[in-house]
């Protein structure tokens, strides 16, 4: 994740703390997707930013995945996402996030 | 239909420049400056490639034209850890070497900044003096350098010179152009030669291919990324105009053109309409490489044990003249633009660049051959985690017309396949979009193969700061019926005789050449 | 509980997959306070 993508997410949490803020994502593939989450929660694994070696465990989601979709309004998700859910490997970006959930 | 702008000829460049990736990257600049220590410095040199390997891989032969776009695609995937018969020179271009590119940098400098070492510059000089397209005159100002290595570290250690290694060692320095303004510090002027250099080499290889005498090109659009100007003007420019002046293009004036990675699609599409407009007859579009992307995605392919596949410094250029009822035209009336008020779904985004035009003008996505959005190549991107660009831009065209009911979901895979291509263009922003393809497109076009092409540019204008808004402009390209050569280049009927038989004989021989 | 309502939401969108803008608009109709957007640009 871009270094200064990590020192906003640090900063946020710092501000709101960790029950009331939530990561979304947009990543392109499962494993872009795993890494960001995983920086979020257990802490930047390339060592390069923020977030390195520091542990938020940010509750962290990728729009498509069911929980999410299942809480944005219909029309909108129709709008906005619904022909990428025929791009993406939405399958693989389920089991790579859902993989780094259950670490926490 | 005629009268339109027509696509005369292109060229493609590379330059493999190993040492550049070390210290001039930005994501290497960035873990020296965060985490000095690190594994991923430590292990980096260990992967860079030798010039003979990025000769050989076949990405690299087919942007410089040696190989088609077919031929990757029949090639197994992943690529890196294949080796291909790799020439330096191309049909469209060529692949240069590190030294030679440094020599070529101080070829392009005006301002006495760049200091060769002495042995190291005589024996560069002697390389670009034979170099087809550089020649002795060129050449000559590599046999001024007088300094010595030691000289030359001193510049770096005590005048903050930007140091300029080969093979691992120092071997010249591109010092600072004011003391105070940072806008002229030596690490941007580095980077902007660079890219002068790389747009340099371009336009003398689009001389070359296209054929045109440099003094009938009146206009030069460059469409890189970078800024050249001082503390007053930022961006004042113009490095269309420095390109051409080293190029020898004497009677062109030129401006540049911004958007990101939509830069060259934007650029185009002005040099068509200056064309169509009678404004110009010959119009150059043309971009250099940028130092700051070399091994990007480095961290990555690194950790994968693969090679550093960032390492070659790219350039193209595209000749845009009056119709001469042969090649393909630029149709400039059938052009996708992404609003203010497109808004940022990807949906959106391809139906502002995609369908819009099409409906427009009355055609099917089936109607368009080929599609060349954003020709990245995948083994760069994949092992980073940006997947497979062009592929994902086909999925993205293919998705809509399954949400249009043009074409059925299961039928997305053999659109891909139809429609697409294989990327094979290196990740420097502006090089990739859309561009690559423009000289395989013209070749299918005058073999009769295909007959209209879309090509797409697409931006990240939001990086910039300034807009969090996204951007991006398409237009067609049509294999030419001939009927309207005359409405802009008053050529008569001999003429095109003569001009259909020089494109037969040129597509013969490229033929022949396989 | 619900993930998104009432929550404070920040966006790491990227270029080539979903855009921040267009998951900011999925977030905004889930009841939720967009805090943060950005898209990401790996090529």
């Amino acid at each position: 994740m871009d270094l200064e993508n990590q020192k906003r997410v640090k900063e946020f949490h710092d501000q709101y703390g960790k029950e009331d803020l939530v990561v979304l994502l947009g990543a392109a593939e499962g494993e872009a997707a795993g890494l960001a989450a995983e920086t979020v929660t257990l802490g930047d694994p390339t060592y390069a930013g923020p977030l390195a070696g520091v542990s938020l465990g940010l509750s962290v989601y990728h729009i498509c995945e069911p929980e999410v979709k299942a809480e944005v309004d219909d029309a909108v998700y129709e709008e906005q996402i619904s022909m990428m859910e025929m791009v993406l490997d939405v399958d693989d970006i389920i089991s790579e996030m859902t993989a780094i959930r259950d670490q926490l | 239909m005629g009268g339109y702008a027509v696509l005369k000829g292109s060229s493609y460049t590379l330059a493999i420049t190993p040492d550049m990736v070390l210290r001039s990257g930005t994501t290497q600049t960035t873990e020296k400056a965060v985490n000095p220590e690190s594994e991923y410095l430590k292990e980096l040199p260990k992967h860079l490639r030798s010039y003979e390997d990025a000769v050989s891989y076949l990405p690299n032969q087919v942007y410089i034209g040696n190989k088609t776009p077919e031929d990757l695609a029949a090639e197994e995937f992943p690529w890196y850890d294949k080796k291909t018969e790799g020439k330096r020179e191309g049909k469209y271009g060529e692949i240069m070497p590190q030294d030679e590119f440094i020599g070529l940098i101080q070829i392009c400098d005006v301002f006495d900044l760049v200091k060769l070492e002495k042995a190291f510059a005589k024996e560069t000089g002697k390389k670009l003096a034979a170099h087809g397209l550089i020649g002795v005159e060129r050449a000559a100002i590599l046999d001024k350098n007088e300094d010595t290595q030691e000289e030359i570290a001193k510049l770096v250690k005590e005048e903050h010179a930007e140091p300029l290694y080969h093979d691992g060692k120092l071997v010249g320095a591109v010092k600072r152009a004011h003391d105070i303004d940072v806008n002229l510090s030596a690490h941007v002027m580095l980077e902007n030669l660079v890219t002068k250099a790389s747009s340099v080499l371009s336009l003398l290889h689009l001389v070359k291919t296209t054929g045109i005498d440099p003094s009938e090109i009146e206009y030069v659009i460059d469409c890189c990324e970078e800024a050249c100007g001082d503390m007053n003007q930022r961006g004042g420019g113009n490095f269309a105009k420095a390109a051409a002046e080293v190029a020898g293009l004497v009677n062109a004036t030129g401006s540049d053109a911004r958007g990101f990675c939509a830069g060259p699609a934007h650029a185009l599409l002005n040099a068509a309409s200056l064309v169509k407009a009678g404004t110009f007859k010959a119009v150059a579009v043309t971009a250099g490489g940028c130092t700051a992307k070399l091994g990007m995605n480095g961290k990555d392919h690194v950790k994968k044990d693969m090679p550093i596949l960032e390492d070659a410094i790219a350039g193209f250029s595209v000749l845009i003249t009056a119709d001469d009822g042969v090649s393909p035209q630029i149709r400039t009336d059938i052009v996708g633009k992404h609003t203010v008020g497109t808004g940022s779904s990807p949906q959106a985004v391809i139906g502002s660049l995609v369908t819009n035009p099409l409906d427009e003008a009355g055609l099917k996505l089936t109607d368009i051959d080929k599609f060349s959005p954003e020709m990245q190549n995948p083994d760069i991107t994949k092992p980073a985690g940006a997947g497979d660009v062009p592929e994902a831009n086909y999925k993205m065209i293919a998705a809509l017309g399954v949400k249009r009911g043009e074409i059925e979901r299961k039928a997305i895979p053999q659109f891909v396949k139809d429609h697409g291509l294989t990327g094979w263009a290196p990740t420097q922003g502006h090089i990739p979009s859309g561009v690559p393809y423009l000289g395989f497109a013209r070749e299918d076009m005058l073999a009769g193969k295909i007959k209209r092409a879309m090509i797409i540019g697409k931006g990240s204008l939001f990086l910039g700061r300034m807009t969090n808004l996204f951007d991006g402009v398409s237009f067609v390209i049509e294999a030419n019926d001939g009927s309207g050569a005359g409405e802009t280049a008053g050529i008569d009927e001999g003429r095109i005789k003569e001009l259909i038989g020089e494109a037969m004989r040129e597509f013969a021989g490229s033929l022949l050449s396989k | 509980m619900a993930l998104l309502k009432d929550k404070k939401v920040v966006i790491i969108g990227d270029r080539d997959g979903i855009p921040g803008p267009a998951i900011e608009e999925c977030a905004k109709s889930a009841g939720a306070e967009v805090v943060f957007s950005s898209t990401e640009c790996f090529v």
